[in-house]
């Protein structure tokens, strides 16, 4: 394995980070200078910040077409990447604005540049070519949303996610580092690239290598909070600052996602007849699991905690797959899930507000309140729930066809008996929304421009995912034809 | 490029929707006339399309395609035929009906309209598919909105679960025949290594062979074959059943009367006059013309459950005091019919059906706006506790005498006319291929008096439906008017009658002229034969 010599223009291909650094720097700095009162505009600041990221990205930092390895082989500038990149950075950018007014998080500079610190590093995860890069990116990220699930000191639920947060996450990675050592045991290199020429061919004897990669998988699912790795999601999403649940319910999960389908698909196709199977036994307890405990639920952070594990259920299928359109419906399906989480979290942090509660039974008269709020709500759930013309029916859609084509009917038959569990909750959840009356019917909820920005957009973004999908999955097929 | 009629028809509601979410909540009234015009504009264009079909020519007219998802071969591809037509025209008629009696809807009126308004374009949008992912695509936008109607502006009592049960059940169908219709997709792909989900090249494509092959399924242990069928046969009965659920055939037929039920007026005319037509449809669209070796197969067991469908659904007809809930028993019976006209495999038969889906719809239409009517007005339904109501609805009295009549399938109404050809159909049906069945079955279907007898049961079912019809005309429009109703009831609405002479008229025309309908159903059942491989 070449790679390429310094060149300074590969600096371009993280100069999107690059300007996430400085504006964190220049929240930190802004944080100092202005009084309280000007503060909420630093919500906005970021968020154009990652805005500006976004359109640096798109016009600096393309993917050549023979995807080099750059900077001594730590990444690796390819399709993949780019794509995860820019959900991160749009992930961030939204959960920006949803914070802008969010009591206990929204004037505080350190809260939005740790914030733009945990995009930088899962930008990195998804471009990581290297264990030792992978790794670092790995906890660049995860330290800083241990922070962030745990800012609210005063609130004891808060506290206690970031802890939890912590003392998993420490944990799963700790496994996963002994599994990155073995790995560089058996074969002496730490590139990826080099790892996977390294043991093609049976050099290194199948079980220890499945040690190896079981190891691996524990950190990953962790991220990805794929059963049996799991437990700390509904009690950190539940505890943490609601802008921070969506921002680690969507952005960490596709992540997580990002390295697992570089890690498996790179390091160790030789020996996918052992781990197809079971990531495809994961997928069902993920989605088994996740959808059945939902159906329990009275609080809506931790309904959607469940119905997140079990979304990520529904993308490990197209792993599961162990094709291009398996590969290119998994990332579609983190696409879609992202926008879609977004808006159902919009909602959830709006209307939280005002009626000052996470039980859904208090989301009664929600639809007499502020129909149009009601009419987000509606289809973020319709769409996790994978209604057409909505973002969900065509990831779901993919999936299932990815499933079947490989041969997969029964995990598709699972998937789809799963996907009508998942619609029963979230049909329950709008019929309180739309049926129920509470005693506060007349009193309308404010929805602040910022707020109402964020969430149009990615209502669109769901409406458009759901009609034409062709030129996103076109980019998610490209962005997975890198893997192959 | 000629004026893109159904897609306009398609997206007439949608647009509506849209427009009405628009309007301010205070404003009920524009909301109301904004329906209204919608649903003049659908079903003048619905009238335009049904009368400028070229029958002489046949096959799929006013067709439009368009590349949706190019990559996996799915389009957006619309056409009409002759068994499509009749349908969409239903859909137009419910649709303006249902706007005119729902003007007294008060609570949220805004979402109410854009909720049926979705559904009515999901159903358009089934009836008019050539491609199989946009005839999905506009299922599941049909289903849905009928969970928030029930449930919000349904009947107290029932509505949560009725709503809930429907939604669960129809889902549960529809994925089901989503897996097998991708298992198609697949097996399509193999043979002839192209992606497509249009409807016309995948049967093509199994003409000539795509779905001959064995599903086999392994042991898992030893690696040998545990079982092995032909893909056809396995995946028929998937599909056909996983779209016939939402058809109201037994033994999944329980969510209908409960859903029906506990709807809203409107919801119920759209639910049980259209939505029950579409999993009929879509059973004949992908199960059938698909799949036909699977239903010339599997006819001769499902033609009993169709059979049970037509006599207890009848029977429980009987037993109902609750007039809502007979008409959604007689609709469990009279969709039976249509299920086992599909099961005829014959001519006559499809042609019978294609009658009976559009005459069904509009009588069993006509059935729930006049029990609606009655229940705005009377606030039961319980008919021992109605009595002489022709006193006060003249009109709804004799609307609802016509929809009888045609229910029991007299001469000059359209009932006649579409469930003769049903049975003459199930007479002459035979076993056709019988190698594989369980041998009672195979030598049962096979005697000469098998599919008669069928045909003699379920006509005779029809005197059972004779007298629940009666017997509901008698408590409820004649005899004496009970005196708590002597003050409160009054006479129904200029908008109300109208919508019942539409209905009423419908039925009249097409039975006394059936040659308005018969003939262009007649010209897409010869294709469907051909695939079904007889004449």
């Amino acid at each position: 394995m070449t790679f390429n010599p310094f060149n300074p223009q590969t600096l371009l291909a993280i100069l999107p980070e690059i300007a996430l650094v400085v504006v964190a720097a220049l929240v930190m700095g802004l944080d100092v200078v202005w009084p309280e009162s000007r503060r909420r505009s630093l919500g906005l600041l970021t968020a154009g910040g990652f805005g500006l990221a976004a359109g640096l990205a798109l016009i600096f930092a393309q993917p050549p077409a023979d995807h080099p390895l750059i900077f001594g082989g730590m990444m690796r500038h390819d399709g993949l990447a780019f794509f995860f990149r820019l959900m991160f950075i749009f992930s961030g950018m939204i959960v920006a604005l949803l914070s802008v007014d969010s009591a206990g998080v929204a004037r505080k500079g350190e809260y939005y540049a740790v914030m733009i610190g945990a995009v930088i590093g899962m930008n990195f995860m998804a471009a990581a070519a290297d264990l030792i890069m992978l790794y670092l990116a790995l906890e660049t990220t995860s330290i800083a949303l241990y922070l962030l699930a745990g800012f609210l000191r005063e609130d004891d639920k808060s506290a206690e996610a970031g802890l939890k947060y912590f003392l998993f996450g420490a944990f799963t990675s700790a496994i996963t580092l002994y599994g990155f050592s073995l790995l560089y045991g058996f074969t002496g290199q730490t590139n990826l690239y080099s790892l996977s020429a390294a043991l093609l061919g049976g050099s290194v004897p199948i079980g220890s290598l499945l040690v190896a990669l079981l190891l691996v998988l524990v950190g990953f699912g962790f991220k990805v909070s794929a059963v049996p790795f799991h437990f700390w999601s509904p009690d950190v999403y539940e505890g943490a600052p609601t802008p921070i649940t969506a921002f680690i319910s969507v952005a960490s999960k596709a992540a997580g996602f990002a390295v697992l389908l570089r890690v498996m698909l790179v390091v160790f196709p030789d020996i996918e007849r052992y781990w197809g199977p079971l990531i495809a036994v994961i997928s069902i307890f993920t989605m088994t699991l996740g959808n059945t405990l939902a159906l329990a639920q009275r609080n809506i952070k931790r309904l959607l905690a469940y119905s997140s594990i079990a979304q990520a259920g529904y993308a490990l299928i197209g792993l599961a797959a162990l094709s291009q359109t398996g590969v290119a419906a998994a990332i579609f399906y983190l696409l879609t899930y992202t926008v879609t989480n977004l808006v159902t979290f919009g909602v959830v942090i709006l209307a939280s507000r005002v009626i000052g509660s996470d039980e859904i039974a208090d989301y009664a008269g929600l639809s007499r309140r502020s129909p149009g709020l009601a009419l987000a709500f509606l289809v973020g759930l319709l769409s996790l729930g994978g209604m057409p013309p909505l973002a969900g029916f065509f990831g779901k859609f993919f999936i299932f066809m990815a499933a079947i084509e490989a041969g997969l009917v029964w995990l598709a038959v699972i998937g789809v008996l799963n996907a009508i569990i998942g619609l029963y909750y979230y049909l329950t959840v709008l019929k309180v929304v739309y049926l129920y009356r509470s005693e506060r019917d007349h009193e309308t909820i404010p929805v602040p421009r910022a707020y109402a920005l964020a969430l149009g957009l990615c209502a669109a973004a769901v409406i458009v995912l759901g009609t034409a999908a062709a030129p996103w999955f076109g980019w998610a097929t490209n962005a997975a034809s890198s893997l192959f | 490029m000629t004026f893109p009629f159904l897609s306009v028809i398609t997206f007439t509601p949608l647009a509506a929707a849209v427009l009405i979410l628009l309007i301010p909540a205070e404003r009920k009234t524009e909301v109301r006339v904004t329906a209204l015009a919608a649903g003049v504009f659908a079903i003048l264009l619905s009238l335009y399309v049904y009368f400028g079909y070229d029958q002489a020519a046949g096959g799929y007219q006013f067709v439009e395609r368009y590349d949706w998802v190019p990559q996996l071969g799915i389009s957006y591809y619309v056409g009409a035929d002759g068994l499509n037509l009749p349908l969409v025209l239903l859909t137009a008629i419910v649709m303006l009906t249902g706007v005119l009696i729902s003007w007294g809807v008060d609570d949220r009126p805004r979402e109410f309209f854009a909720f049926l308004f979705l559904l009515a374009t999901g159903v358009f949008g089934v009836f008019v598919a050539v491609d199989l992912f946009h005839l999905f695509f506009f299922y599941e936008i049909a289903v849905f909105p009928m969970y928030l109607l029930i449930a919000i502006w349904g009947w107290v009592k029932t509505r949560e679960y009725a709503a809930m049960k429907l939604t669960l059940y129809l889902f549960i169908g529809s994925v089901i025949a989503l897996v097998g219709a991708l298992m198609m997709f697949v097996a399509v792909r193999n043979f002839t290594g192209e992606n497509t989900f249009d409807m016309l090249a995948m049967s093509a494509a199994e003409q000539a062979g795509a779905f001959d092959f064995n599903l086999v399924l392994n042991n898992p242990f030893t690696g040998t074959p545990w079982l092995a069928s032909s893909f056809q046969k396995v995946v028929f009965p998937f599909v056909f059943f996983g779209f016939a659920v939402l058809g109201g055939i037994f033994p999944f037929h329980n969510w209908s009367p409960d859903g029906h039920v506990a709807a809203p007026t409107a919801v119920s005319m759209f639910h049980a006059g259209v939505l029950m037509k579409l999993g009929a449809f879509a059973a004949l669209r992908v199960g059938v013309m698909l799949l036909p070796e699977g239903a010339r197969f599997h006819a001769p067991w499902i033609v009993l459950l169709t059979l049970v469908n037509v006599v207890y659904g009848s029977f429980i007809a009987m037993t109902q005091q609750d007039l809502k809930y007979m008409i959604g028993f007689s609709s469990v019976s009279h969709m039976g019919l249509v299920a086992m006209a599909f099961m005829t495999i014959n001519r006559i038969g499809y042609t019978g059906a294609g009658l009976q889906m559009f005459s069904h719809g509009v009588m069993t239409a006509l059935f729930f706006a006049c029990v609606g009517m009655i229940y705005d007005r009377a606030h039961t339904r319980q008919m021992p506790e109605l009595g002489g109501m022709a006193r006060k609805m003249p009109w709804v009295a004799v609307a609802f005498i016509i929809g009888g009549f045609t229910s029991m399938g007299m001469p000059s109404l359209s009932g006649f006319v579409a469930e003769l050809p049903i049975f003459l159909g199930v007479w002459r049906a035979r076993a056709l291929d019988v190698a594989g069945l369980p041998g009672w079955l195979a030598s049962l279907a096979q005697q000469p008096w098998y599919f008669p007898a069928i045909a003699v049961i379920s006509a005779v079912s029809i005197v059972v439906t004779a007298a629940y019809v009666l017997r509901a005309v008698q408590r409820v429009f004649f005899g004496e008017l009970p005196h708590e109703f002597e003050h409160h009831v009054g006479d129904v609405t200029v908008l109300d009658k109208t919508a019942l002479v539409v209905l009423c008229a419908t039925m009249i025309i097409l039975g006394l002229y059936p040659a308005i309908m018969a003939p262009l159903i007649e010209t897409a059942v010869g294709p469907v034969m051909a695939l079904l491989g007889v004449q």
